[in-house]
Parts: C-alpha cells; structure tokens; sequence
C-alpha cells in the first residue's frame, strides 16, 4: 500500500511541494473511506479536518428551509475541500456527503496548524496553495451565481 | 434603345430583373411540422419536412436557419438534427420572446417558412485524427449536437471524444436521451453538471468550466467546439488555455441579434465581422476582442 506522502506526491494540490515537507505534513493525514450517501461532516459541528480527494465525489449541501437540503458544488478526484479549520471558530458552514464511495486523505487541522506555525515556509506555501484554491472556487461559484442559462432582459 | 420583346432577356432587362428580385436566401421555404417535442419547461424540438415534397436542406454541423412564423416574425436558429439525414430538418427552440413562442405553439401539421442554410460550419472534418471536446452550456446544447452525430457515425477518424454539458437544474437537461444513449457508449465521455440541484441529483454541481481540468484529451493536438452563453464562453476560454490549448484550437458559435442572415442588414455586425456570414462559427483569435464587447 502506497504511504500518505507518495498519495499525497500524485494528487494535484500537492504538486510541487518540496519531498521533505510532504513527508513532514503526511504525519497529520491518515486515509479514510465513505459509503456513497454518507455524511462526511455537518454544517455546524467543529471543523478539524480537511480532505484531499484520491477518489470518488462529494457534494457540499446547504439546508435551504423549504427547499431542503440543496447542492452547491460537486468536488472530485484531486480536489481537496475544508478550509474551516484554518480560522476560529473552526465550525463547518456547510454539509459534506458522499456521493459515490470515496477515498480521501484527511488531515488533522490541529495537528496542520501546529506544523504550520512552527514553520513559517512551510505555513507560507500551504496558505498559497489555499488561497490559490479558495479563488478558482469563488470565480466557478460567482459564475453559477450569474444564472447565466436564464433569460436576459433586452435593453 | 428599343425594349427587347418580352420573353427575351437582353443584358440590361437582366440586370434590372436581377436588381428586382429578393437577394438570393431572402424567400423562405415553406415546410411542415411533422413533430414537435417537449424538451423542458420551456424548450421544444420540431421536425420539419418539406411542404409538397420541395428540396431538403442540406447542412453543416454548427450552420442556421432562419425560421418564420406567418404574422409573428423570423429568428435565426440552429440546425440541431443529424447532418447524415437531412431530409427531415430538426430544430430545438427556446421560447424568450414573441417569435420562439410562436414557434414552440406550432403544432403537428403546422406550416412554418424556412430559410437557409446560413452560416459557418464547425471544422469538423478538420478535426479528424485527433480528439474532440465539445463544450455546451444551456441551449447551446443544440447548435453542436450535429457534430456529436457527424463524429459518432465516423467514429474512427478520431481520437478521444469527449461532451462537456452544463445546465441550470436537472430539469432543464435537453437531449436526455441522446445524452443517456452517448454515455452508455464506451468509446465516448459525456459529463453533465448543473448550476443547482437537490439531492436526488447524482452528477456534477458547478460550472461546465469545473469539468475542464479533468477532461481526458490530449491538450495539445485536441479540437474544443464551444457553444452556449457568452459568459460561459469567456470562462470557458480560460479554462482551456490553462489546459494547454491554444486559440487557434478553440471554435465558438456565437449569437448576436440578426435579421437578414446574407450580410447586407448589418444587424449581427461584430467589429469587421457579420455574425451571419463570417460566423457563427469562429475560432478564439478572431473573436477574443470581440467577446467581452457588448451587443451593439
Ligand atoms: C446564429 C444563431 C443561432 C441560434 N440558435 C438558436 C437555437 O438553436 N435555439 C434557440 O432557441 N435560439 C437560438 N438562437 C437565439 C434566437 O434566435 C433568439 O432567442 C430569438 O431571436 C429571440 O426572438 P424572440 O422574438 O422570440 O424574442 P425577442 O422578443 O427578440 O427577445 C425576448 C427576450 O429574449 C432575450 N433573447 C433574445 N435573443 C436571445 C439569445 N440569443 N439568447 C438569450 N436570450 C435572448 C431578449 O433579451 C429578450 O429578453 C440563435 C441565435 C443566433 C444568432
């Protein structure tokens, strides 16, 4: 079986990361399965894990009242998702479930923070690496939000 | 100079019929409503055939026909049907405004005038050798339908292809059977994601541009045909020259408002171009100034 650091060496998050921290932060990942249907965490509950995606997909849901439970993005081999354990309060806002059946490496958030913050190289790319995530996420969902298939109005 | 008896064409009478007669393309045809189905809410497919057995039209994946309801008006419209079997003429219409609606209440029987075919073509044939990736958004679904019929039936010309399909909600999903029947062959990809949907949905939610990164071409030698909204297009764009491809790789369909669809009205003009004309098809550098200019 393939150890954390080359599972994480293959997927696209990682690409690049020098070999010494890869098998640095791989000690805070452990892999994990979830059955298709299967909640991987709720809106709400405390955030101390994130994943990156080997196999599978999971859809990120809101609870819309009176339209319940909604999709708001499908996630897929080599997407990582869960940046709330970065910040307080470190809650869930979403729901995260599993689709089909799905293969992830999940890090430990406390365990990440600690890594990262004694190591300010290392937190550095890390955080690029986010950042670089978290704005390709908000442009695709900017876009779903323009309802772009609707009509428009002529002017 | 004496007029030359009637019947008998001088060069100048000629010239003057010439001068009195409607450009070539301006008279529709008429042709009747043998089918008409319910694609989603507000979307219908409609086959047409000839009125007393007149000619057929013959197309190219990606060309349009101007469509005319007695009374209502005339839009331009894609030819959405198989380009191997040309001798029933499938359109799918979106009703938005007074034309499109008229044209979804036609019913079997109904008679509608036809103009056509106009336009550009997809390269498809140009395409051959290598793979293809076709790229719709919404009722952009239509206009490159032929091209999956023209490569499916030549399967062996090319390599990997592969239908990238957005939409608003699983409901508004044209072509479901096409699309179930593609999927389940082996020698074709087809992801289909929405912008939202609820949990009885198990494909993509996000935008077709998502789906790009993973599409399973080679980069570098693939031929991408996108069509749908021009926003999606942009992005669209983006999204695969950050895969490697380069303009002259990329097609777009374009849809800007159009009246007379032979280049003389200027209504569809887009810089040096008449979308009507020149277009609709077009390859990435010769409309990337073009696509973030609003309709003028
Ligand atoms: C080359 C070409 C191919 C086309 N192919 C198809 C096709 O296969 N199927 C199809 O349904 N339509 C297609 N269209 C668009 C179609 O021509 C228009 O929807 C139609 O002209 C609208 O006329 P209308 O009288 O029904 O509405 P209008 O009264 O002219 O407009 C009503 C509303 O619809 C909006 N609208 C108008 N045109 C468009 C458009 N292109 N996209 C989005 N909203 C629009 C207007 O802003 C307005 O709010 C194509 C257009 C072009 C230029």
């Amino acid at each position: 079986m393939k150890t954390i650091d080359v599972l994480l060496a293959e997927h696209p998050f990682f690409q690049g990361m020098a070999p010494g921290y890869l098998e640095f932060i791989a000690g805070c990942g452990r892999n994990v399965q979830f059955e298709p249907g299967r909640y991987i965490h709720r809106e709400g509950q405390e955030a101390n894990e994130f994943y990156a995606i080997r196999h599978g997909k999971v859809a990120l849901e809101i609870f819309v009242p009176g339209r319940g439970p909604t999709t708001l993005q499908t996630l897929d081999e080599g997407d990582v998702f869960g940046w709330s354990w970065i910040f307080p309060p470190y809650k869930w806002v979403f729901d995260a479930r599993a689709v089909e059946l799905t293969r992830a490496v999940a890090f430990d958030g406390v365990c990440l923070r600690t890594k990262c913050e004694g190591d300010a190289q290392l937190g550095y790319d890390f955080m690029k690496r986010f950042a670089q995530m978290v704005a390709k996420r908000l442009d695709a969902v900017r876009l779903q939000l323009l309802d772009v298939y609707g009509t428009v109005e002529r002017r | 100079m004496a007029e030359a008896p009637t019947g008998v064409q001088t060069p100048a009478s000629a010239a003057r019929h010439a001068a009195q007669r409607p450009p070539a393309g301006l008279l529709p045809a008429s042709f009747r409503v043998t089918s008409r189905r319910r694609e989603t809410r507000d979307t219908f497919t409609l086959e047409l055939v000839p009125v007393d057995g007149g000619p057929e039209i013959r197309f190219e994946p990606g060309q349009f026909n101007m469509l005319y309801v007695l009374g209502v008006g005339e839009v331009p419209i894609s030819i959405s049907g198989d380009p191997g079997r040309p001798s029933t003429l499938v359109h799918t219409v979106r009703s938005v405004g007074a034309v499109t609606r008229a044209l979804c209440a036609l019913r079997k029987g109904d008679v509608v005038g036809v103009r056509g075919p106009f336009g550009s073509a997809w390269p498809v044939d140009a395409a051959a050798g290598h793979d293809v990736l076709v790229v719709a958004g919404g009722i952009g679904i239509a206009p490159v339908r032929p091209i999956l019929h023209r490569v499916l039936a030549q399967r062996a010309r090319y390599g990997r292809v592969v239908l990238l399909y957005g939409a608003r909600t699983p409901a508004d999903l044209l072509y479901t059977r096409d699309l179930e029947h593609w999927r389940s062959r082996l020698d074709a990809e087809v992801q289909v994601t929405v912008d939202s949907a609820d949990r009885t949905w198990r494909g993509n939610v996000g935008t077709v541009a998502t789906l790009i990164g993973r599409a399973p071409i080679d980069a570098e030698q693939a031929t991408a045909f996108v069509c749908g909204p021009e926003v999606m297009m942009r992005f669209v764009a983006i999204a695969l020259q950050q895969r490697g491809m380069a303009g002259r790789q990329i097609f777009l369909s374009l849809e800007r408002n159009m009246t007379c669809a032979v280049g003389l009205c200027g209504h569809c003009q887009l810089g040096p171009y008449f979308v009507c004309k020149d277009g609709p098809v077009f390859d990435l550098p010769r409309v990337r100034p073009f696509l973030t200019v609003r309709e003028m």
